[in-house]
């Protein structure tokens, strides 16, 4: 199956351990990813906080691009990206007047029938139905999922999962054999765009996010954005200068977590790519799992 | 979200001009501070949420000069934990998000959102040179417009060797396209908010 993808710039960039997860994830699963064309950075938190006509044209570009391309549905990976795709969707459904400005601005058409998934919609929708027979391993470990800011608000225009306690994540992650843990840092916000200009506040809110969750016994976090996991992983030494302690618990991708359950491997995956090591004890190496064999035998029979 | 039918506001007013540009009712908080409670840098603004709101509720024209000369407008990262929490569903950070950029044409920034601002501004140019995010670009780019320039600097050996900073930009082929959009928003002279 092919599928449409908007990478966005992080994934090109500073986060391509995400976009190699992802795209070898989608390939287990036979998945092909194909790029929007000629696509543009969707503006982030810059375009919005300095000028809303120029925060809704440059996603708006990227969605006409994907029309132009006959995709009906595309996958946004990165949080961000596809926090100002839906923003931009809705306002220009919403508001005409707006949306037609936008029109003429871009010089292009957008009728708006491109659906926009982040990756969780990708992993429950195209992904969980086949995990059992491809299950190799499972991801035996306390999991704090921590789902930031975008991509669960602004709730009334995302519309995915519970806005004050998501759960999407933690089901994924119980399905690869996982224990999500309960913590209260799910939903707060990592200190985002701020992390060069502001780093004394990106270390104080990741801190936060960091501490509770090695506090209620996490082994690793799981993440699905690449602004959350640069804070947390990047900006690692000062958010232990902050908390004035050695924290050590890594940050994974959800694509990473999951890669790992089926057998990719932990370079394909990017985990090297990481600044705090991924030490994850070994773990539960098939022993339970159904595994390759069982799918092995279904293509036989 | 528009307005009840009776609400008059004060003419020419920051309100007044929210609701017209964003169809967002600022009359309408009626100060729970929820939004302040919730918020995760209130602390470390110089006034809650909640206040910037009642500041703008007066529609008096010293109180409006002081929300838009706030580092708070700055400090707001859009994390919209507010805007979910609000019993009267305002988009708080959408009037954020409008008080930056009236702050921004009337030259009022706060002293100490410099950097912040550097930061935004080096990010657009990097887009409207080449389309898309040059990481390498935009450090160069910001530490010219902050003065930062040893920042970080330590960070950029490790981002090399795990293969996370590419050396030249990814140029997109409507450079032009993009650039006209630049024209037609950002770079264009008295541009709405």
């Amino acid at each position: 199956m092919k599928l449409g993808y908007y990478p966005g710039c992080s994934l090109k960039g500073g986060s391509r351990e995400y976009k190699e997860s992802v795209v070898a994830l989608c390939k287990r699963f036979d998945i092909t990813l194909v790029e929007v064309p000629d696509w543009n950075c969707c503006g982030a938190t810059a375009a919005h906080n300095l000028n809303k006509e120029l925060s809704l044209s440059l996603p708006a570009r990227i969605l006409a691009q994907a029309e132009k391309a006959g995709f009906e549905e595309i996958l946004v990976p990165c949080a961000a990206c596809y926090n100002r795709l839906m923003v931009t969707a809705h306002e220009m459904k919403t508001q005409p007047a707006l949306g037609q400005r936008v029109k003429e601005i871009i010089g292009m058409e957008v009728s708006g029938k491109v659906r926009i998934l982040n990756v969780i919609q990708l992993i429950e929708k195209y992904l969980l139905d086949k995990l059992e027979l491809k299950m190799h391993r499972p991801f035996d470990y306390r999991a704090a999922c921590y789902y930031g800011c975008l991509l669960v608000r602004p709730s009334n225009i995302l519309q995915f999962d519970r806005p004050e306690d998501p759960e999407t994540m933690d089901k994924v992650i119980r399905k690869i054999g996982g224990q999500p843990v309960e913590w209260e840092f799910k939903v707060e916000c990592c200190g985002a765009g701020m992390s060069v200009s502001r780093t004394d506040l990106v270390a104080k809110l990741s801190g936060k996010v960091i501490d509770n969750a090695v506090y209620r016994g996490a082994e690793v976090i799981i993440v699905a954005c690449p602004m959350c996991h640069s804070n947390l992983d990047m900006r690692r030494p000062d958010i232990n200068k902050y908390l004035e302690k050695k924290t050590d618990i890594p940050v994974l991708y959800i694509t990473q977590a999951m890669g790992l359950a089926v057998g990719i491997s932990e370079k394909e995956l990017g985990l090297h790519r990481h600044f705090v090591p991924v030490r994850l004890p070994e773990k539960g190496l098939l022993t339970d799992m159904p595994g390759e064999e069982l799918e092995h035998q279904q293509k036989e029979g | 979200m528009s307005s009840a039918p009776h609400t008059i506001h004060k003419k020419g007013s920051l309100m007044e001009e929210i609701h017209d540009a964003r169809e967002i009712s600022v009359q309408k908080c009626y100060q729970c501070g929820k939004c302040s409670a919730g918020c995760p840098l209130a602390e470390d603004m110089d006034y809650p949420p909640s206040v910037i709101m009642r500041l703008l509720q007066t529609e008096d024209r010293q109180n409006e000069a002081i929300a838009l000369r706030s580092e708070t407008i700055w400090l707001c990262v859009t994390c919209e934990t507010c805007a979910t929490r609000c019993p009267m569903e305002i988009d708080i950070p959408g009037v954020m998000d409008f008080c930056r950029q009236r702050s921004l044409e009337k030259k009022m920034t706060h002293p100490k959102a410099k950097n912040i601002i550097a930061f935004h501004k080096a990010f657009l140019d990097s887009i409207d040179y080449t389309g898309r995010l040059y990481e390498l670009g935009l450090i160069a780019d910001y530490k010219a417009r902050s003065f930062q320039l040893g920042q970080d600097v330590a960070l950029a050996p490790g981002m090399i060797a795990k293969g996370k900073l590419s050396f030249l930009p990814e140029l997109i082929r409507d450079r032009k396209g993009l650039a006209a959009i630049f024209r037609k928003t950002l770079h264009r002279k008295g541009g709405r908010s």
